[in-house]
């Protein structure tokens, strides 16, 4: 792939992948279709089980707005610092590129850590999964989708060292591309979840 | 250190399953030991298991169906000899063996026949047939065949080791949650499914994205070849059903593992959401698993006419029509649930409705026929023993859509007929055709004829025998499922049923022995043509087997028939004026080393060894992550060699 301007075979490779591009986009954003069905069912699962409470602590009594709205402000900005990754990686700037992944990373992380102590927090106070059928359907939507950001996290670990490393090479930025539509759809998701979870869940 | 795993989790509880694990164990060793013997390894490694050519993966995913074929056939045939003699006595299994056996039946024949089965003739045949060097996504493919074979393995390993589950191959809880089923055979049925279900997901987004992207120039989606259609809408199916699947045996995972309660009785589980979750999948399933069969009728009855297909367009929207139909008729498998009368009657009315597409396709296949120069080959014997049967099994399929008579019907081996009528004269007998059809083509041999009738023979009056007494039955009352039963007026019918399962057998024998005598006969059924069957479309411009790249050139599409039109006009495939390099994917090893590492995580989590699960968890994403560093995944096959290759394949002037 370094000598690209000799032609050869490493061109000839080179050419093919780009050629690629677009089927590698669609196929992401079929798997992504495939994610949302499951994500489907998990709504539809919870919005089932969330009055199966059995006497155990509903909605009302575990969510804070405050917690939630700080978490959800921390993943829509990791959205807007990703876009501007994206940005950097169309005008070829790698170190704004590296830059902007770390700010998305920390802020991804915080919404996880801010997750966990949430998640925490309730099963310290007795409202784990395994109390009720509206609890374990609250733990497993919000929690698949959280299992989501850590893998979206993992990703973003991977290629801010790929980059790094070997710069912005058209492979990376193919990636990265992908990588994008991850952690934008995982953002709509969480909307969801903000809006049929935690907004009804707090009246 | 070994979790739940003991000297108990031997089958040491009864001389059936000791038998079994021990033809299991003794299978595998002579495998390993024919291999070996033959030094074999290295070349299996190289040029099969690691490797991304669509028809090479193609061909080991029908392996895998063939070989599970045996398996789940010793399943059904136990359970028919249960049956003919356990009349006022408890017959020679167990009652929990009984169970695993029609659990491990139903789970085998749907994930690991049927699917591997039809996955491989789409790999093998799809590319081809549009006109493409690969599939969109090679690794993919690799991975998605890994995935297959440890699930498979996983399937055959509780036999050895521990239980298989008894709670049917739908799982329905609550028996299958903890509570009542404390022991490992939910929880393999569980890995097993998550694990083919992630396999087969990637292959239906692989297909998709293949079909859309990589068609021939000239090859709008109006062109296409009838199987690529079919092929195309059960990708469809797979890639928004199993997510369905995934999540209804995850939840169930969840309840078991982690105390929760989706589907318990108590603390606001809610059983029935299991069950229509699996349904949600598992009504799309049928038509993922019978829609190739469609689409190789389709391509057979055509070449097999000489003529082209009958009704091309209105095939095509029958299929579409039919993918996005059964979405919506899911509660059919429960009208029994005790949802209003209106809900079921939209469920039974959609029933109704997909029948009318698959109906109009049998007029497709007959007036295709009509007045056809018709050839009686072996594929096009599997084509007409289809039509009667299917025919058949979706009379009875509408007769269950009226929910009155489904609830007298529900549970009854009266279902039991239809499915299999549905499965077996549906879908088995399609891949069968679309096997000897195709068989030229992956190997450059045809199968020989005689013994490809017999078979036929055997599986067509077997399936009768077997199943028609089963309908009766139904209206008898009789349950399905059962161990043992008291009923004197049944027996005659299940032994006749029993009678109609030897024939089968003879059927499968007759396939192993025409492989054989294929085998034998090479040098007089040798395929030197490309195009052993007068064919039709482009899979058969290509020499037999097709080289790696499978065109040298990327061929021009003027008509849904492509190469028939060529042959009308006499025009032969012309020889380019010059080649061109081209680029294609290495061969990697990762895909058969996740799949090995998710047999493990699997097993693992069967047995509750948490470290082991750990290690192979990280294993699995320690190989993912050395791949998202690989740029270099493609080679280049000069022009020069293509050219070399082509004179070699092609000595004369290119097929006419």
């Amino acid at each position: 792939m370094n000598d690209r301007r000799t032609g050869g075979p490493a061109a000839e490779i080179t050419a093919e992948y780009a050629k690629q591009d677009a089927e590698r986009a669609l196929g992401f954003w079929i798997y992504l279709m495939s994610d949302a069905v499951i994500f489907a069912l998990l709504f539809g699962t919870y919005a089932v089980m969330v009055t199966r409470t059995v006497g155990e602590p509903s909605g009302h009594a575990l969510f804070h707005l405050t917690h939630t709205f700080i978490e959800t402000i921390l993943l829509l900005l990791s959205s807007v610092t990703f876009g501007f990754a994206t940005a950097a990686v169309t005008a070829g700037r790698r170190n704004e590129v590296l830059a902007w992944l770390l700010a998305t990373f920390i802020l991804g992380t915080g919404f996880i850590g801010m997750e966990l102590s949430e998640f925490h927090g309730m099963v310290a106070q007795g409202a784990g999964p395994d109390r009720s059928g509206f609890l374990s359907s609250f733990f497993t939507l919000v929690g698949t989708h959280g299992l989501h950001v850590s893998m979206g996290l993992i990703w973003i670990a991977i290629l801010w060292v790929q980059v790094l490393v070997r710069g912005l090479t058209p492979f990376a930025a193919s990636r990265l591309y992908r990588l994008g539509l991850f952690w934008h759809f995982l953002d709509i998701v969480w909307i969801g979840i903000f809006s049929v979870v935690y907004l009804p869940g707090l009246r | 250190m070994l979790g739940r795993l003991t000297f108990q989790s031997l089958p040491l509880y009864s001389p059936i399953a000791l038998g079994g694990a021990l033809i299991t164990i003794l299978g595998g060793v002579a495998v390993v030991v024919l291999i070996t013997w033959l030094g074999q390894w290295r070349y299996l490694w190289r040029e099969w298991f690691t490797s991304v050519d669509h028809k090479r993966i193609g061909m080991m995913y029908i392996v895998v169906a063939l070989v599970m074929l045996l398996r789940g056939f010793i399943d059904a045939f136990m359970m028919r000899t249960q049956q003919a003699i356990a009349f006022d006595s408890r017959g020679y299994l167990p009652p929990g063996h009984f169970d695993q056996v029609f659990s491990s039946h139903g789970t085998i024949m749907i994930f690991f026949v049927a699917m591997p089965f039809l996955i491989g003739l789409i790999n093998i045949v799809v590319p081809l047939q549009i006109g493409a060097r690969d599939v969109s996504f090679p690794f993919l493919n690799s991975l998605s065949l890994g995935l297959t074979v440890a699930a498979a393995g996983l399937v055959l390993i509780s036999l050895v080791i521990g239980k298989f589950s008894t709670a049917g191959w739908s799982a329905y809880p609550p028996y299958s949650e903890l509570k009542f089923n404390p022991g490992e055979g939910v929880d393999y049925w569980i890995w097993t499914i998550l694990i083919s279900g992630l396999g087969s997901t990637l292959t239906g987004i692989n297909f998709l994205v293949t079909i859309i992207h990589r068609r021939a120039p000239g090859m709008k989606l109006m062109r296409m070849p009838l199987f690529t259609w079919t092929a195309l809408c059960t990708a469809i199916l797979m890639v928004f059903a199993f997510p369905a699947l995934t999540v209804a045996s995850g939840l169930l995972a969840l309840d078991r593992y982690l105390g929760m309660h989706f589907f318990t009785n108590g603390h606001g589980g809610n059983m029935m959401n299991y069950i229509n979750l699996f349904w949600m999948w598992g009504h799309p399933e049928v038509y993922i698993v019978v829609l190739p069969s469609f689409g190789v009728y389709s391509e057979v009855v055509s070449t097999f006419s000489a003529k082209r297909l009958f009704g091309y367009k209105s095939v095509v929207y029958a299929t579409m029509a039919i993918a996005f139909i059964s979405f919506t008729v899911w509660l059919h498998h429960f009208f029994t649930m005790g949802a209003s009368a209106n809900i079921n009657a939209f469920f039974g009315i959609a029933t109704m409705i997909i029948a009318v597409p698959t109906g109009v396709k049998i007029f497709n296949w007959l007036l295709t026929m009509y007045r056809g120069r018709i050839v009686l080959t072996v594929p096009m014997y599997w084509t007409v023993g289809f039509i009667v049967t299917f025919v058949i099994g979706g009379l009875t399929g509408v007769l269950l859509s009226v929910a009155p008579v489904d609830y007298l019907m529900h549970n009854t081996t009266f279902l039991v007929a239809h499915f299999h009528n549905m499965l077996i004269g549906g879908a088995v007998f399609g891949y069968f055709a679309g096997y000897q059809y195709w068989f030229p083509k992956a190997t450059g041999f045809r199968l020989h004829e005689t013994w490809g009738r017999r078979a036929f023979w055997g599986w067509f009056i077997g399936f009768y025998l077997a199943f028609m007494p089963l309908y009766v039955l139904g209206f008898m009352g009789m349950p399905r499922r059962l161990e043992r039963y008291y009923v004197a007026s049944w027996q005659p019918l299940l032994i006749i049923a029993e009678v109609g399962a030897v024939t089968i057998m003879f059927g499968i024998l007759c396939l192993i022995v025409q492989l054989y005598v294929t085998y034998r006969n090479r040098a007089a059924l040798r395929d030197t043509t490309g195009d052993p069957w007068n064919g039709r479309t482009l899979e058969w411009t290509t020499s037999s087997p097709p080289a790696p790249y499978n065109f040298a050139v990327l061929p021009h599409v003027h008509d849904v028939d492509e190469l028939a039109m060529r042959k009308e006009r006499n025009e032969a495939t012309p020889r380019p004026l010059a080649y061109r390099d081209i680029v294609m994917p290495n061969n990697t090893g990762a895909g058969p080393v996740i799949g090995g590492l998710a047999f493990v995580f699997g097993f693992a989590m069967v047995w509750h060894v948490w470290w082991l699960a750990i290690v192979a968890g990280v294993g699995v994403w320690s190989v993912l992550i050395r791949r998202a560093f690989d740029d270099n995944g493609l080679h280049v096959i000069s022009a020069h060699a293509v050219e070399e290759a082509e004179l070699r394949r092609f000595p004369t002037p290119a097929s006419s």
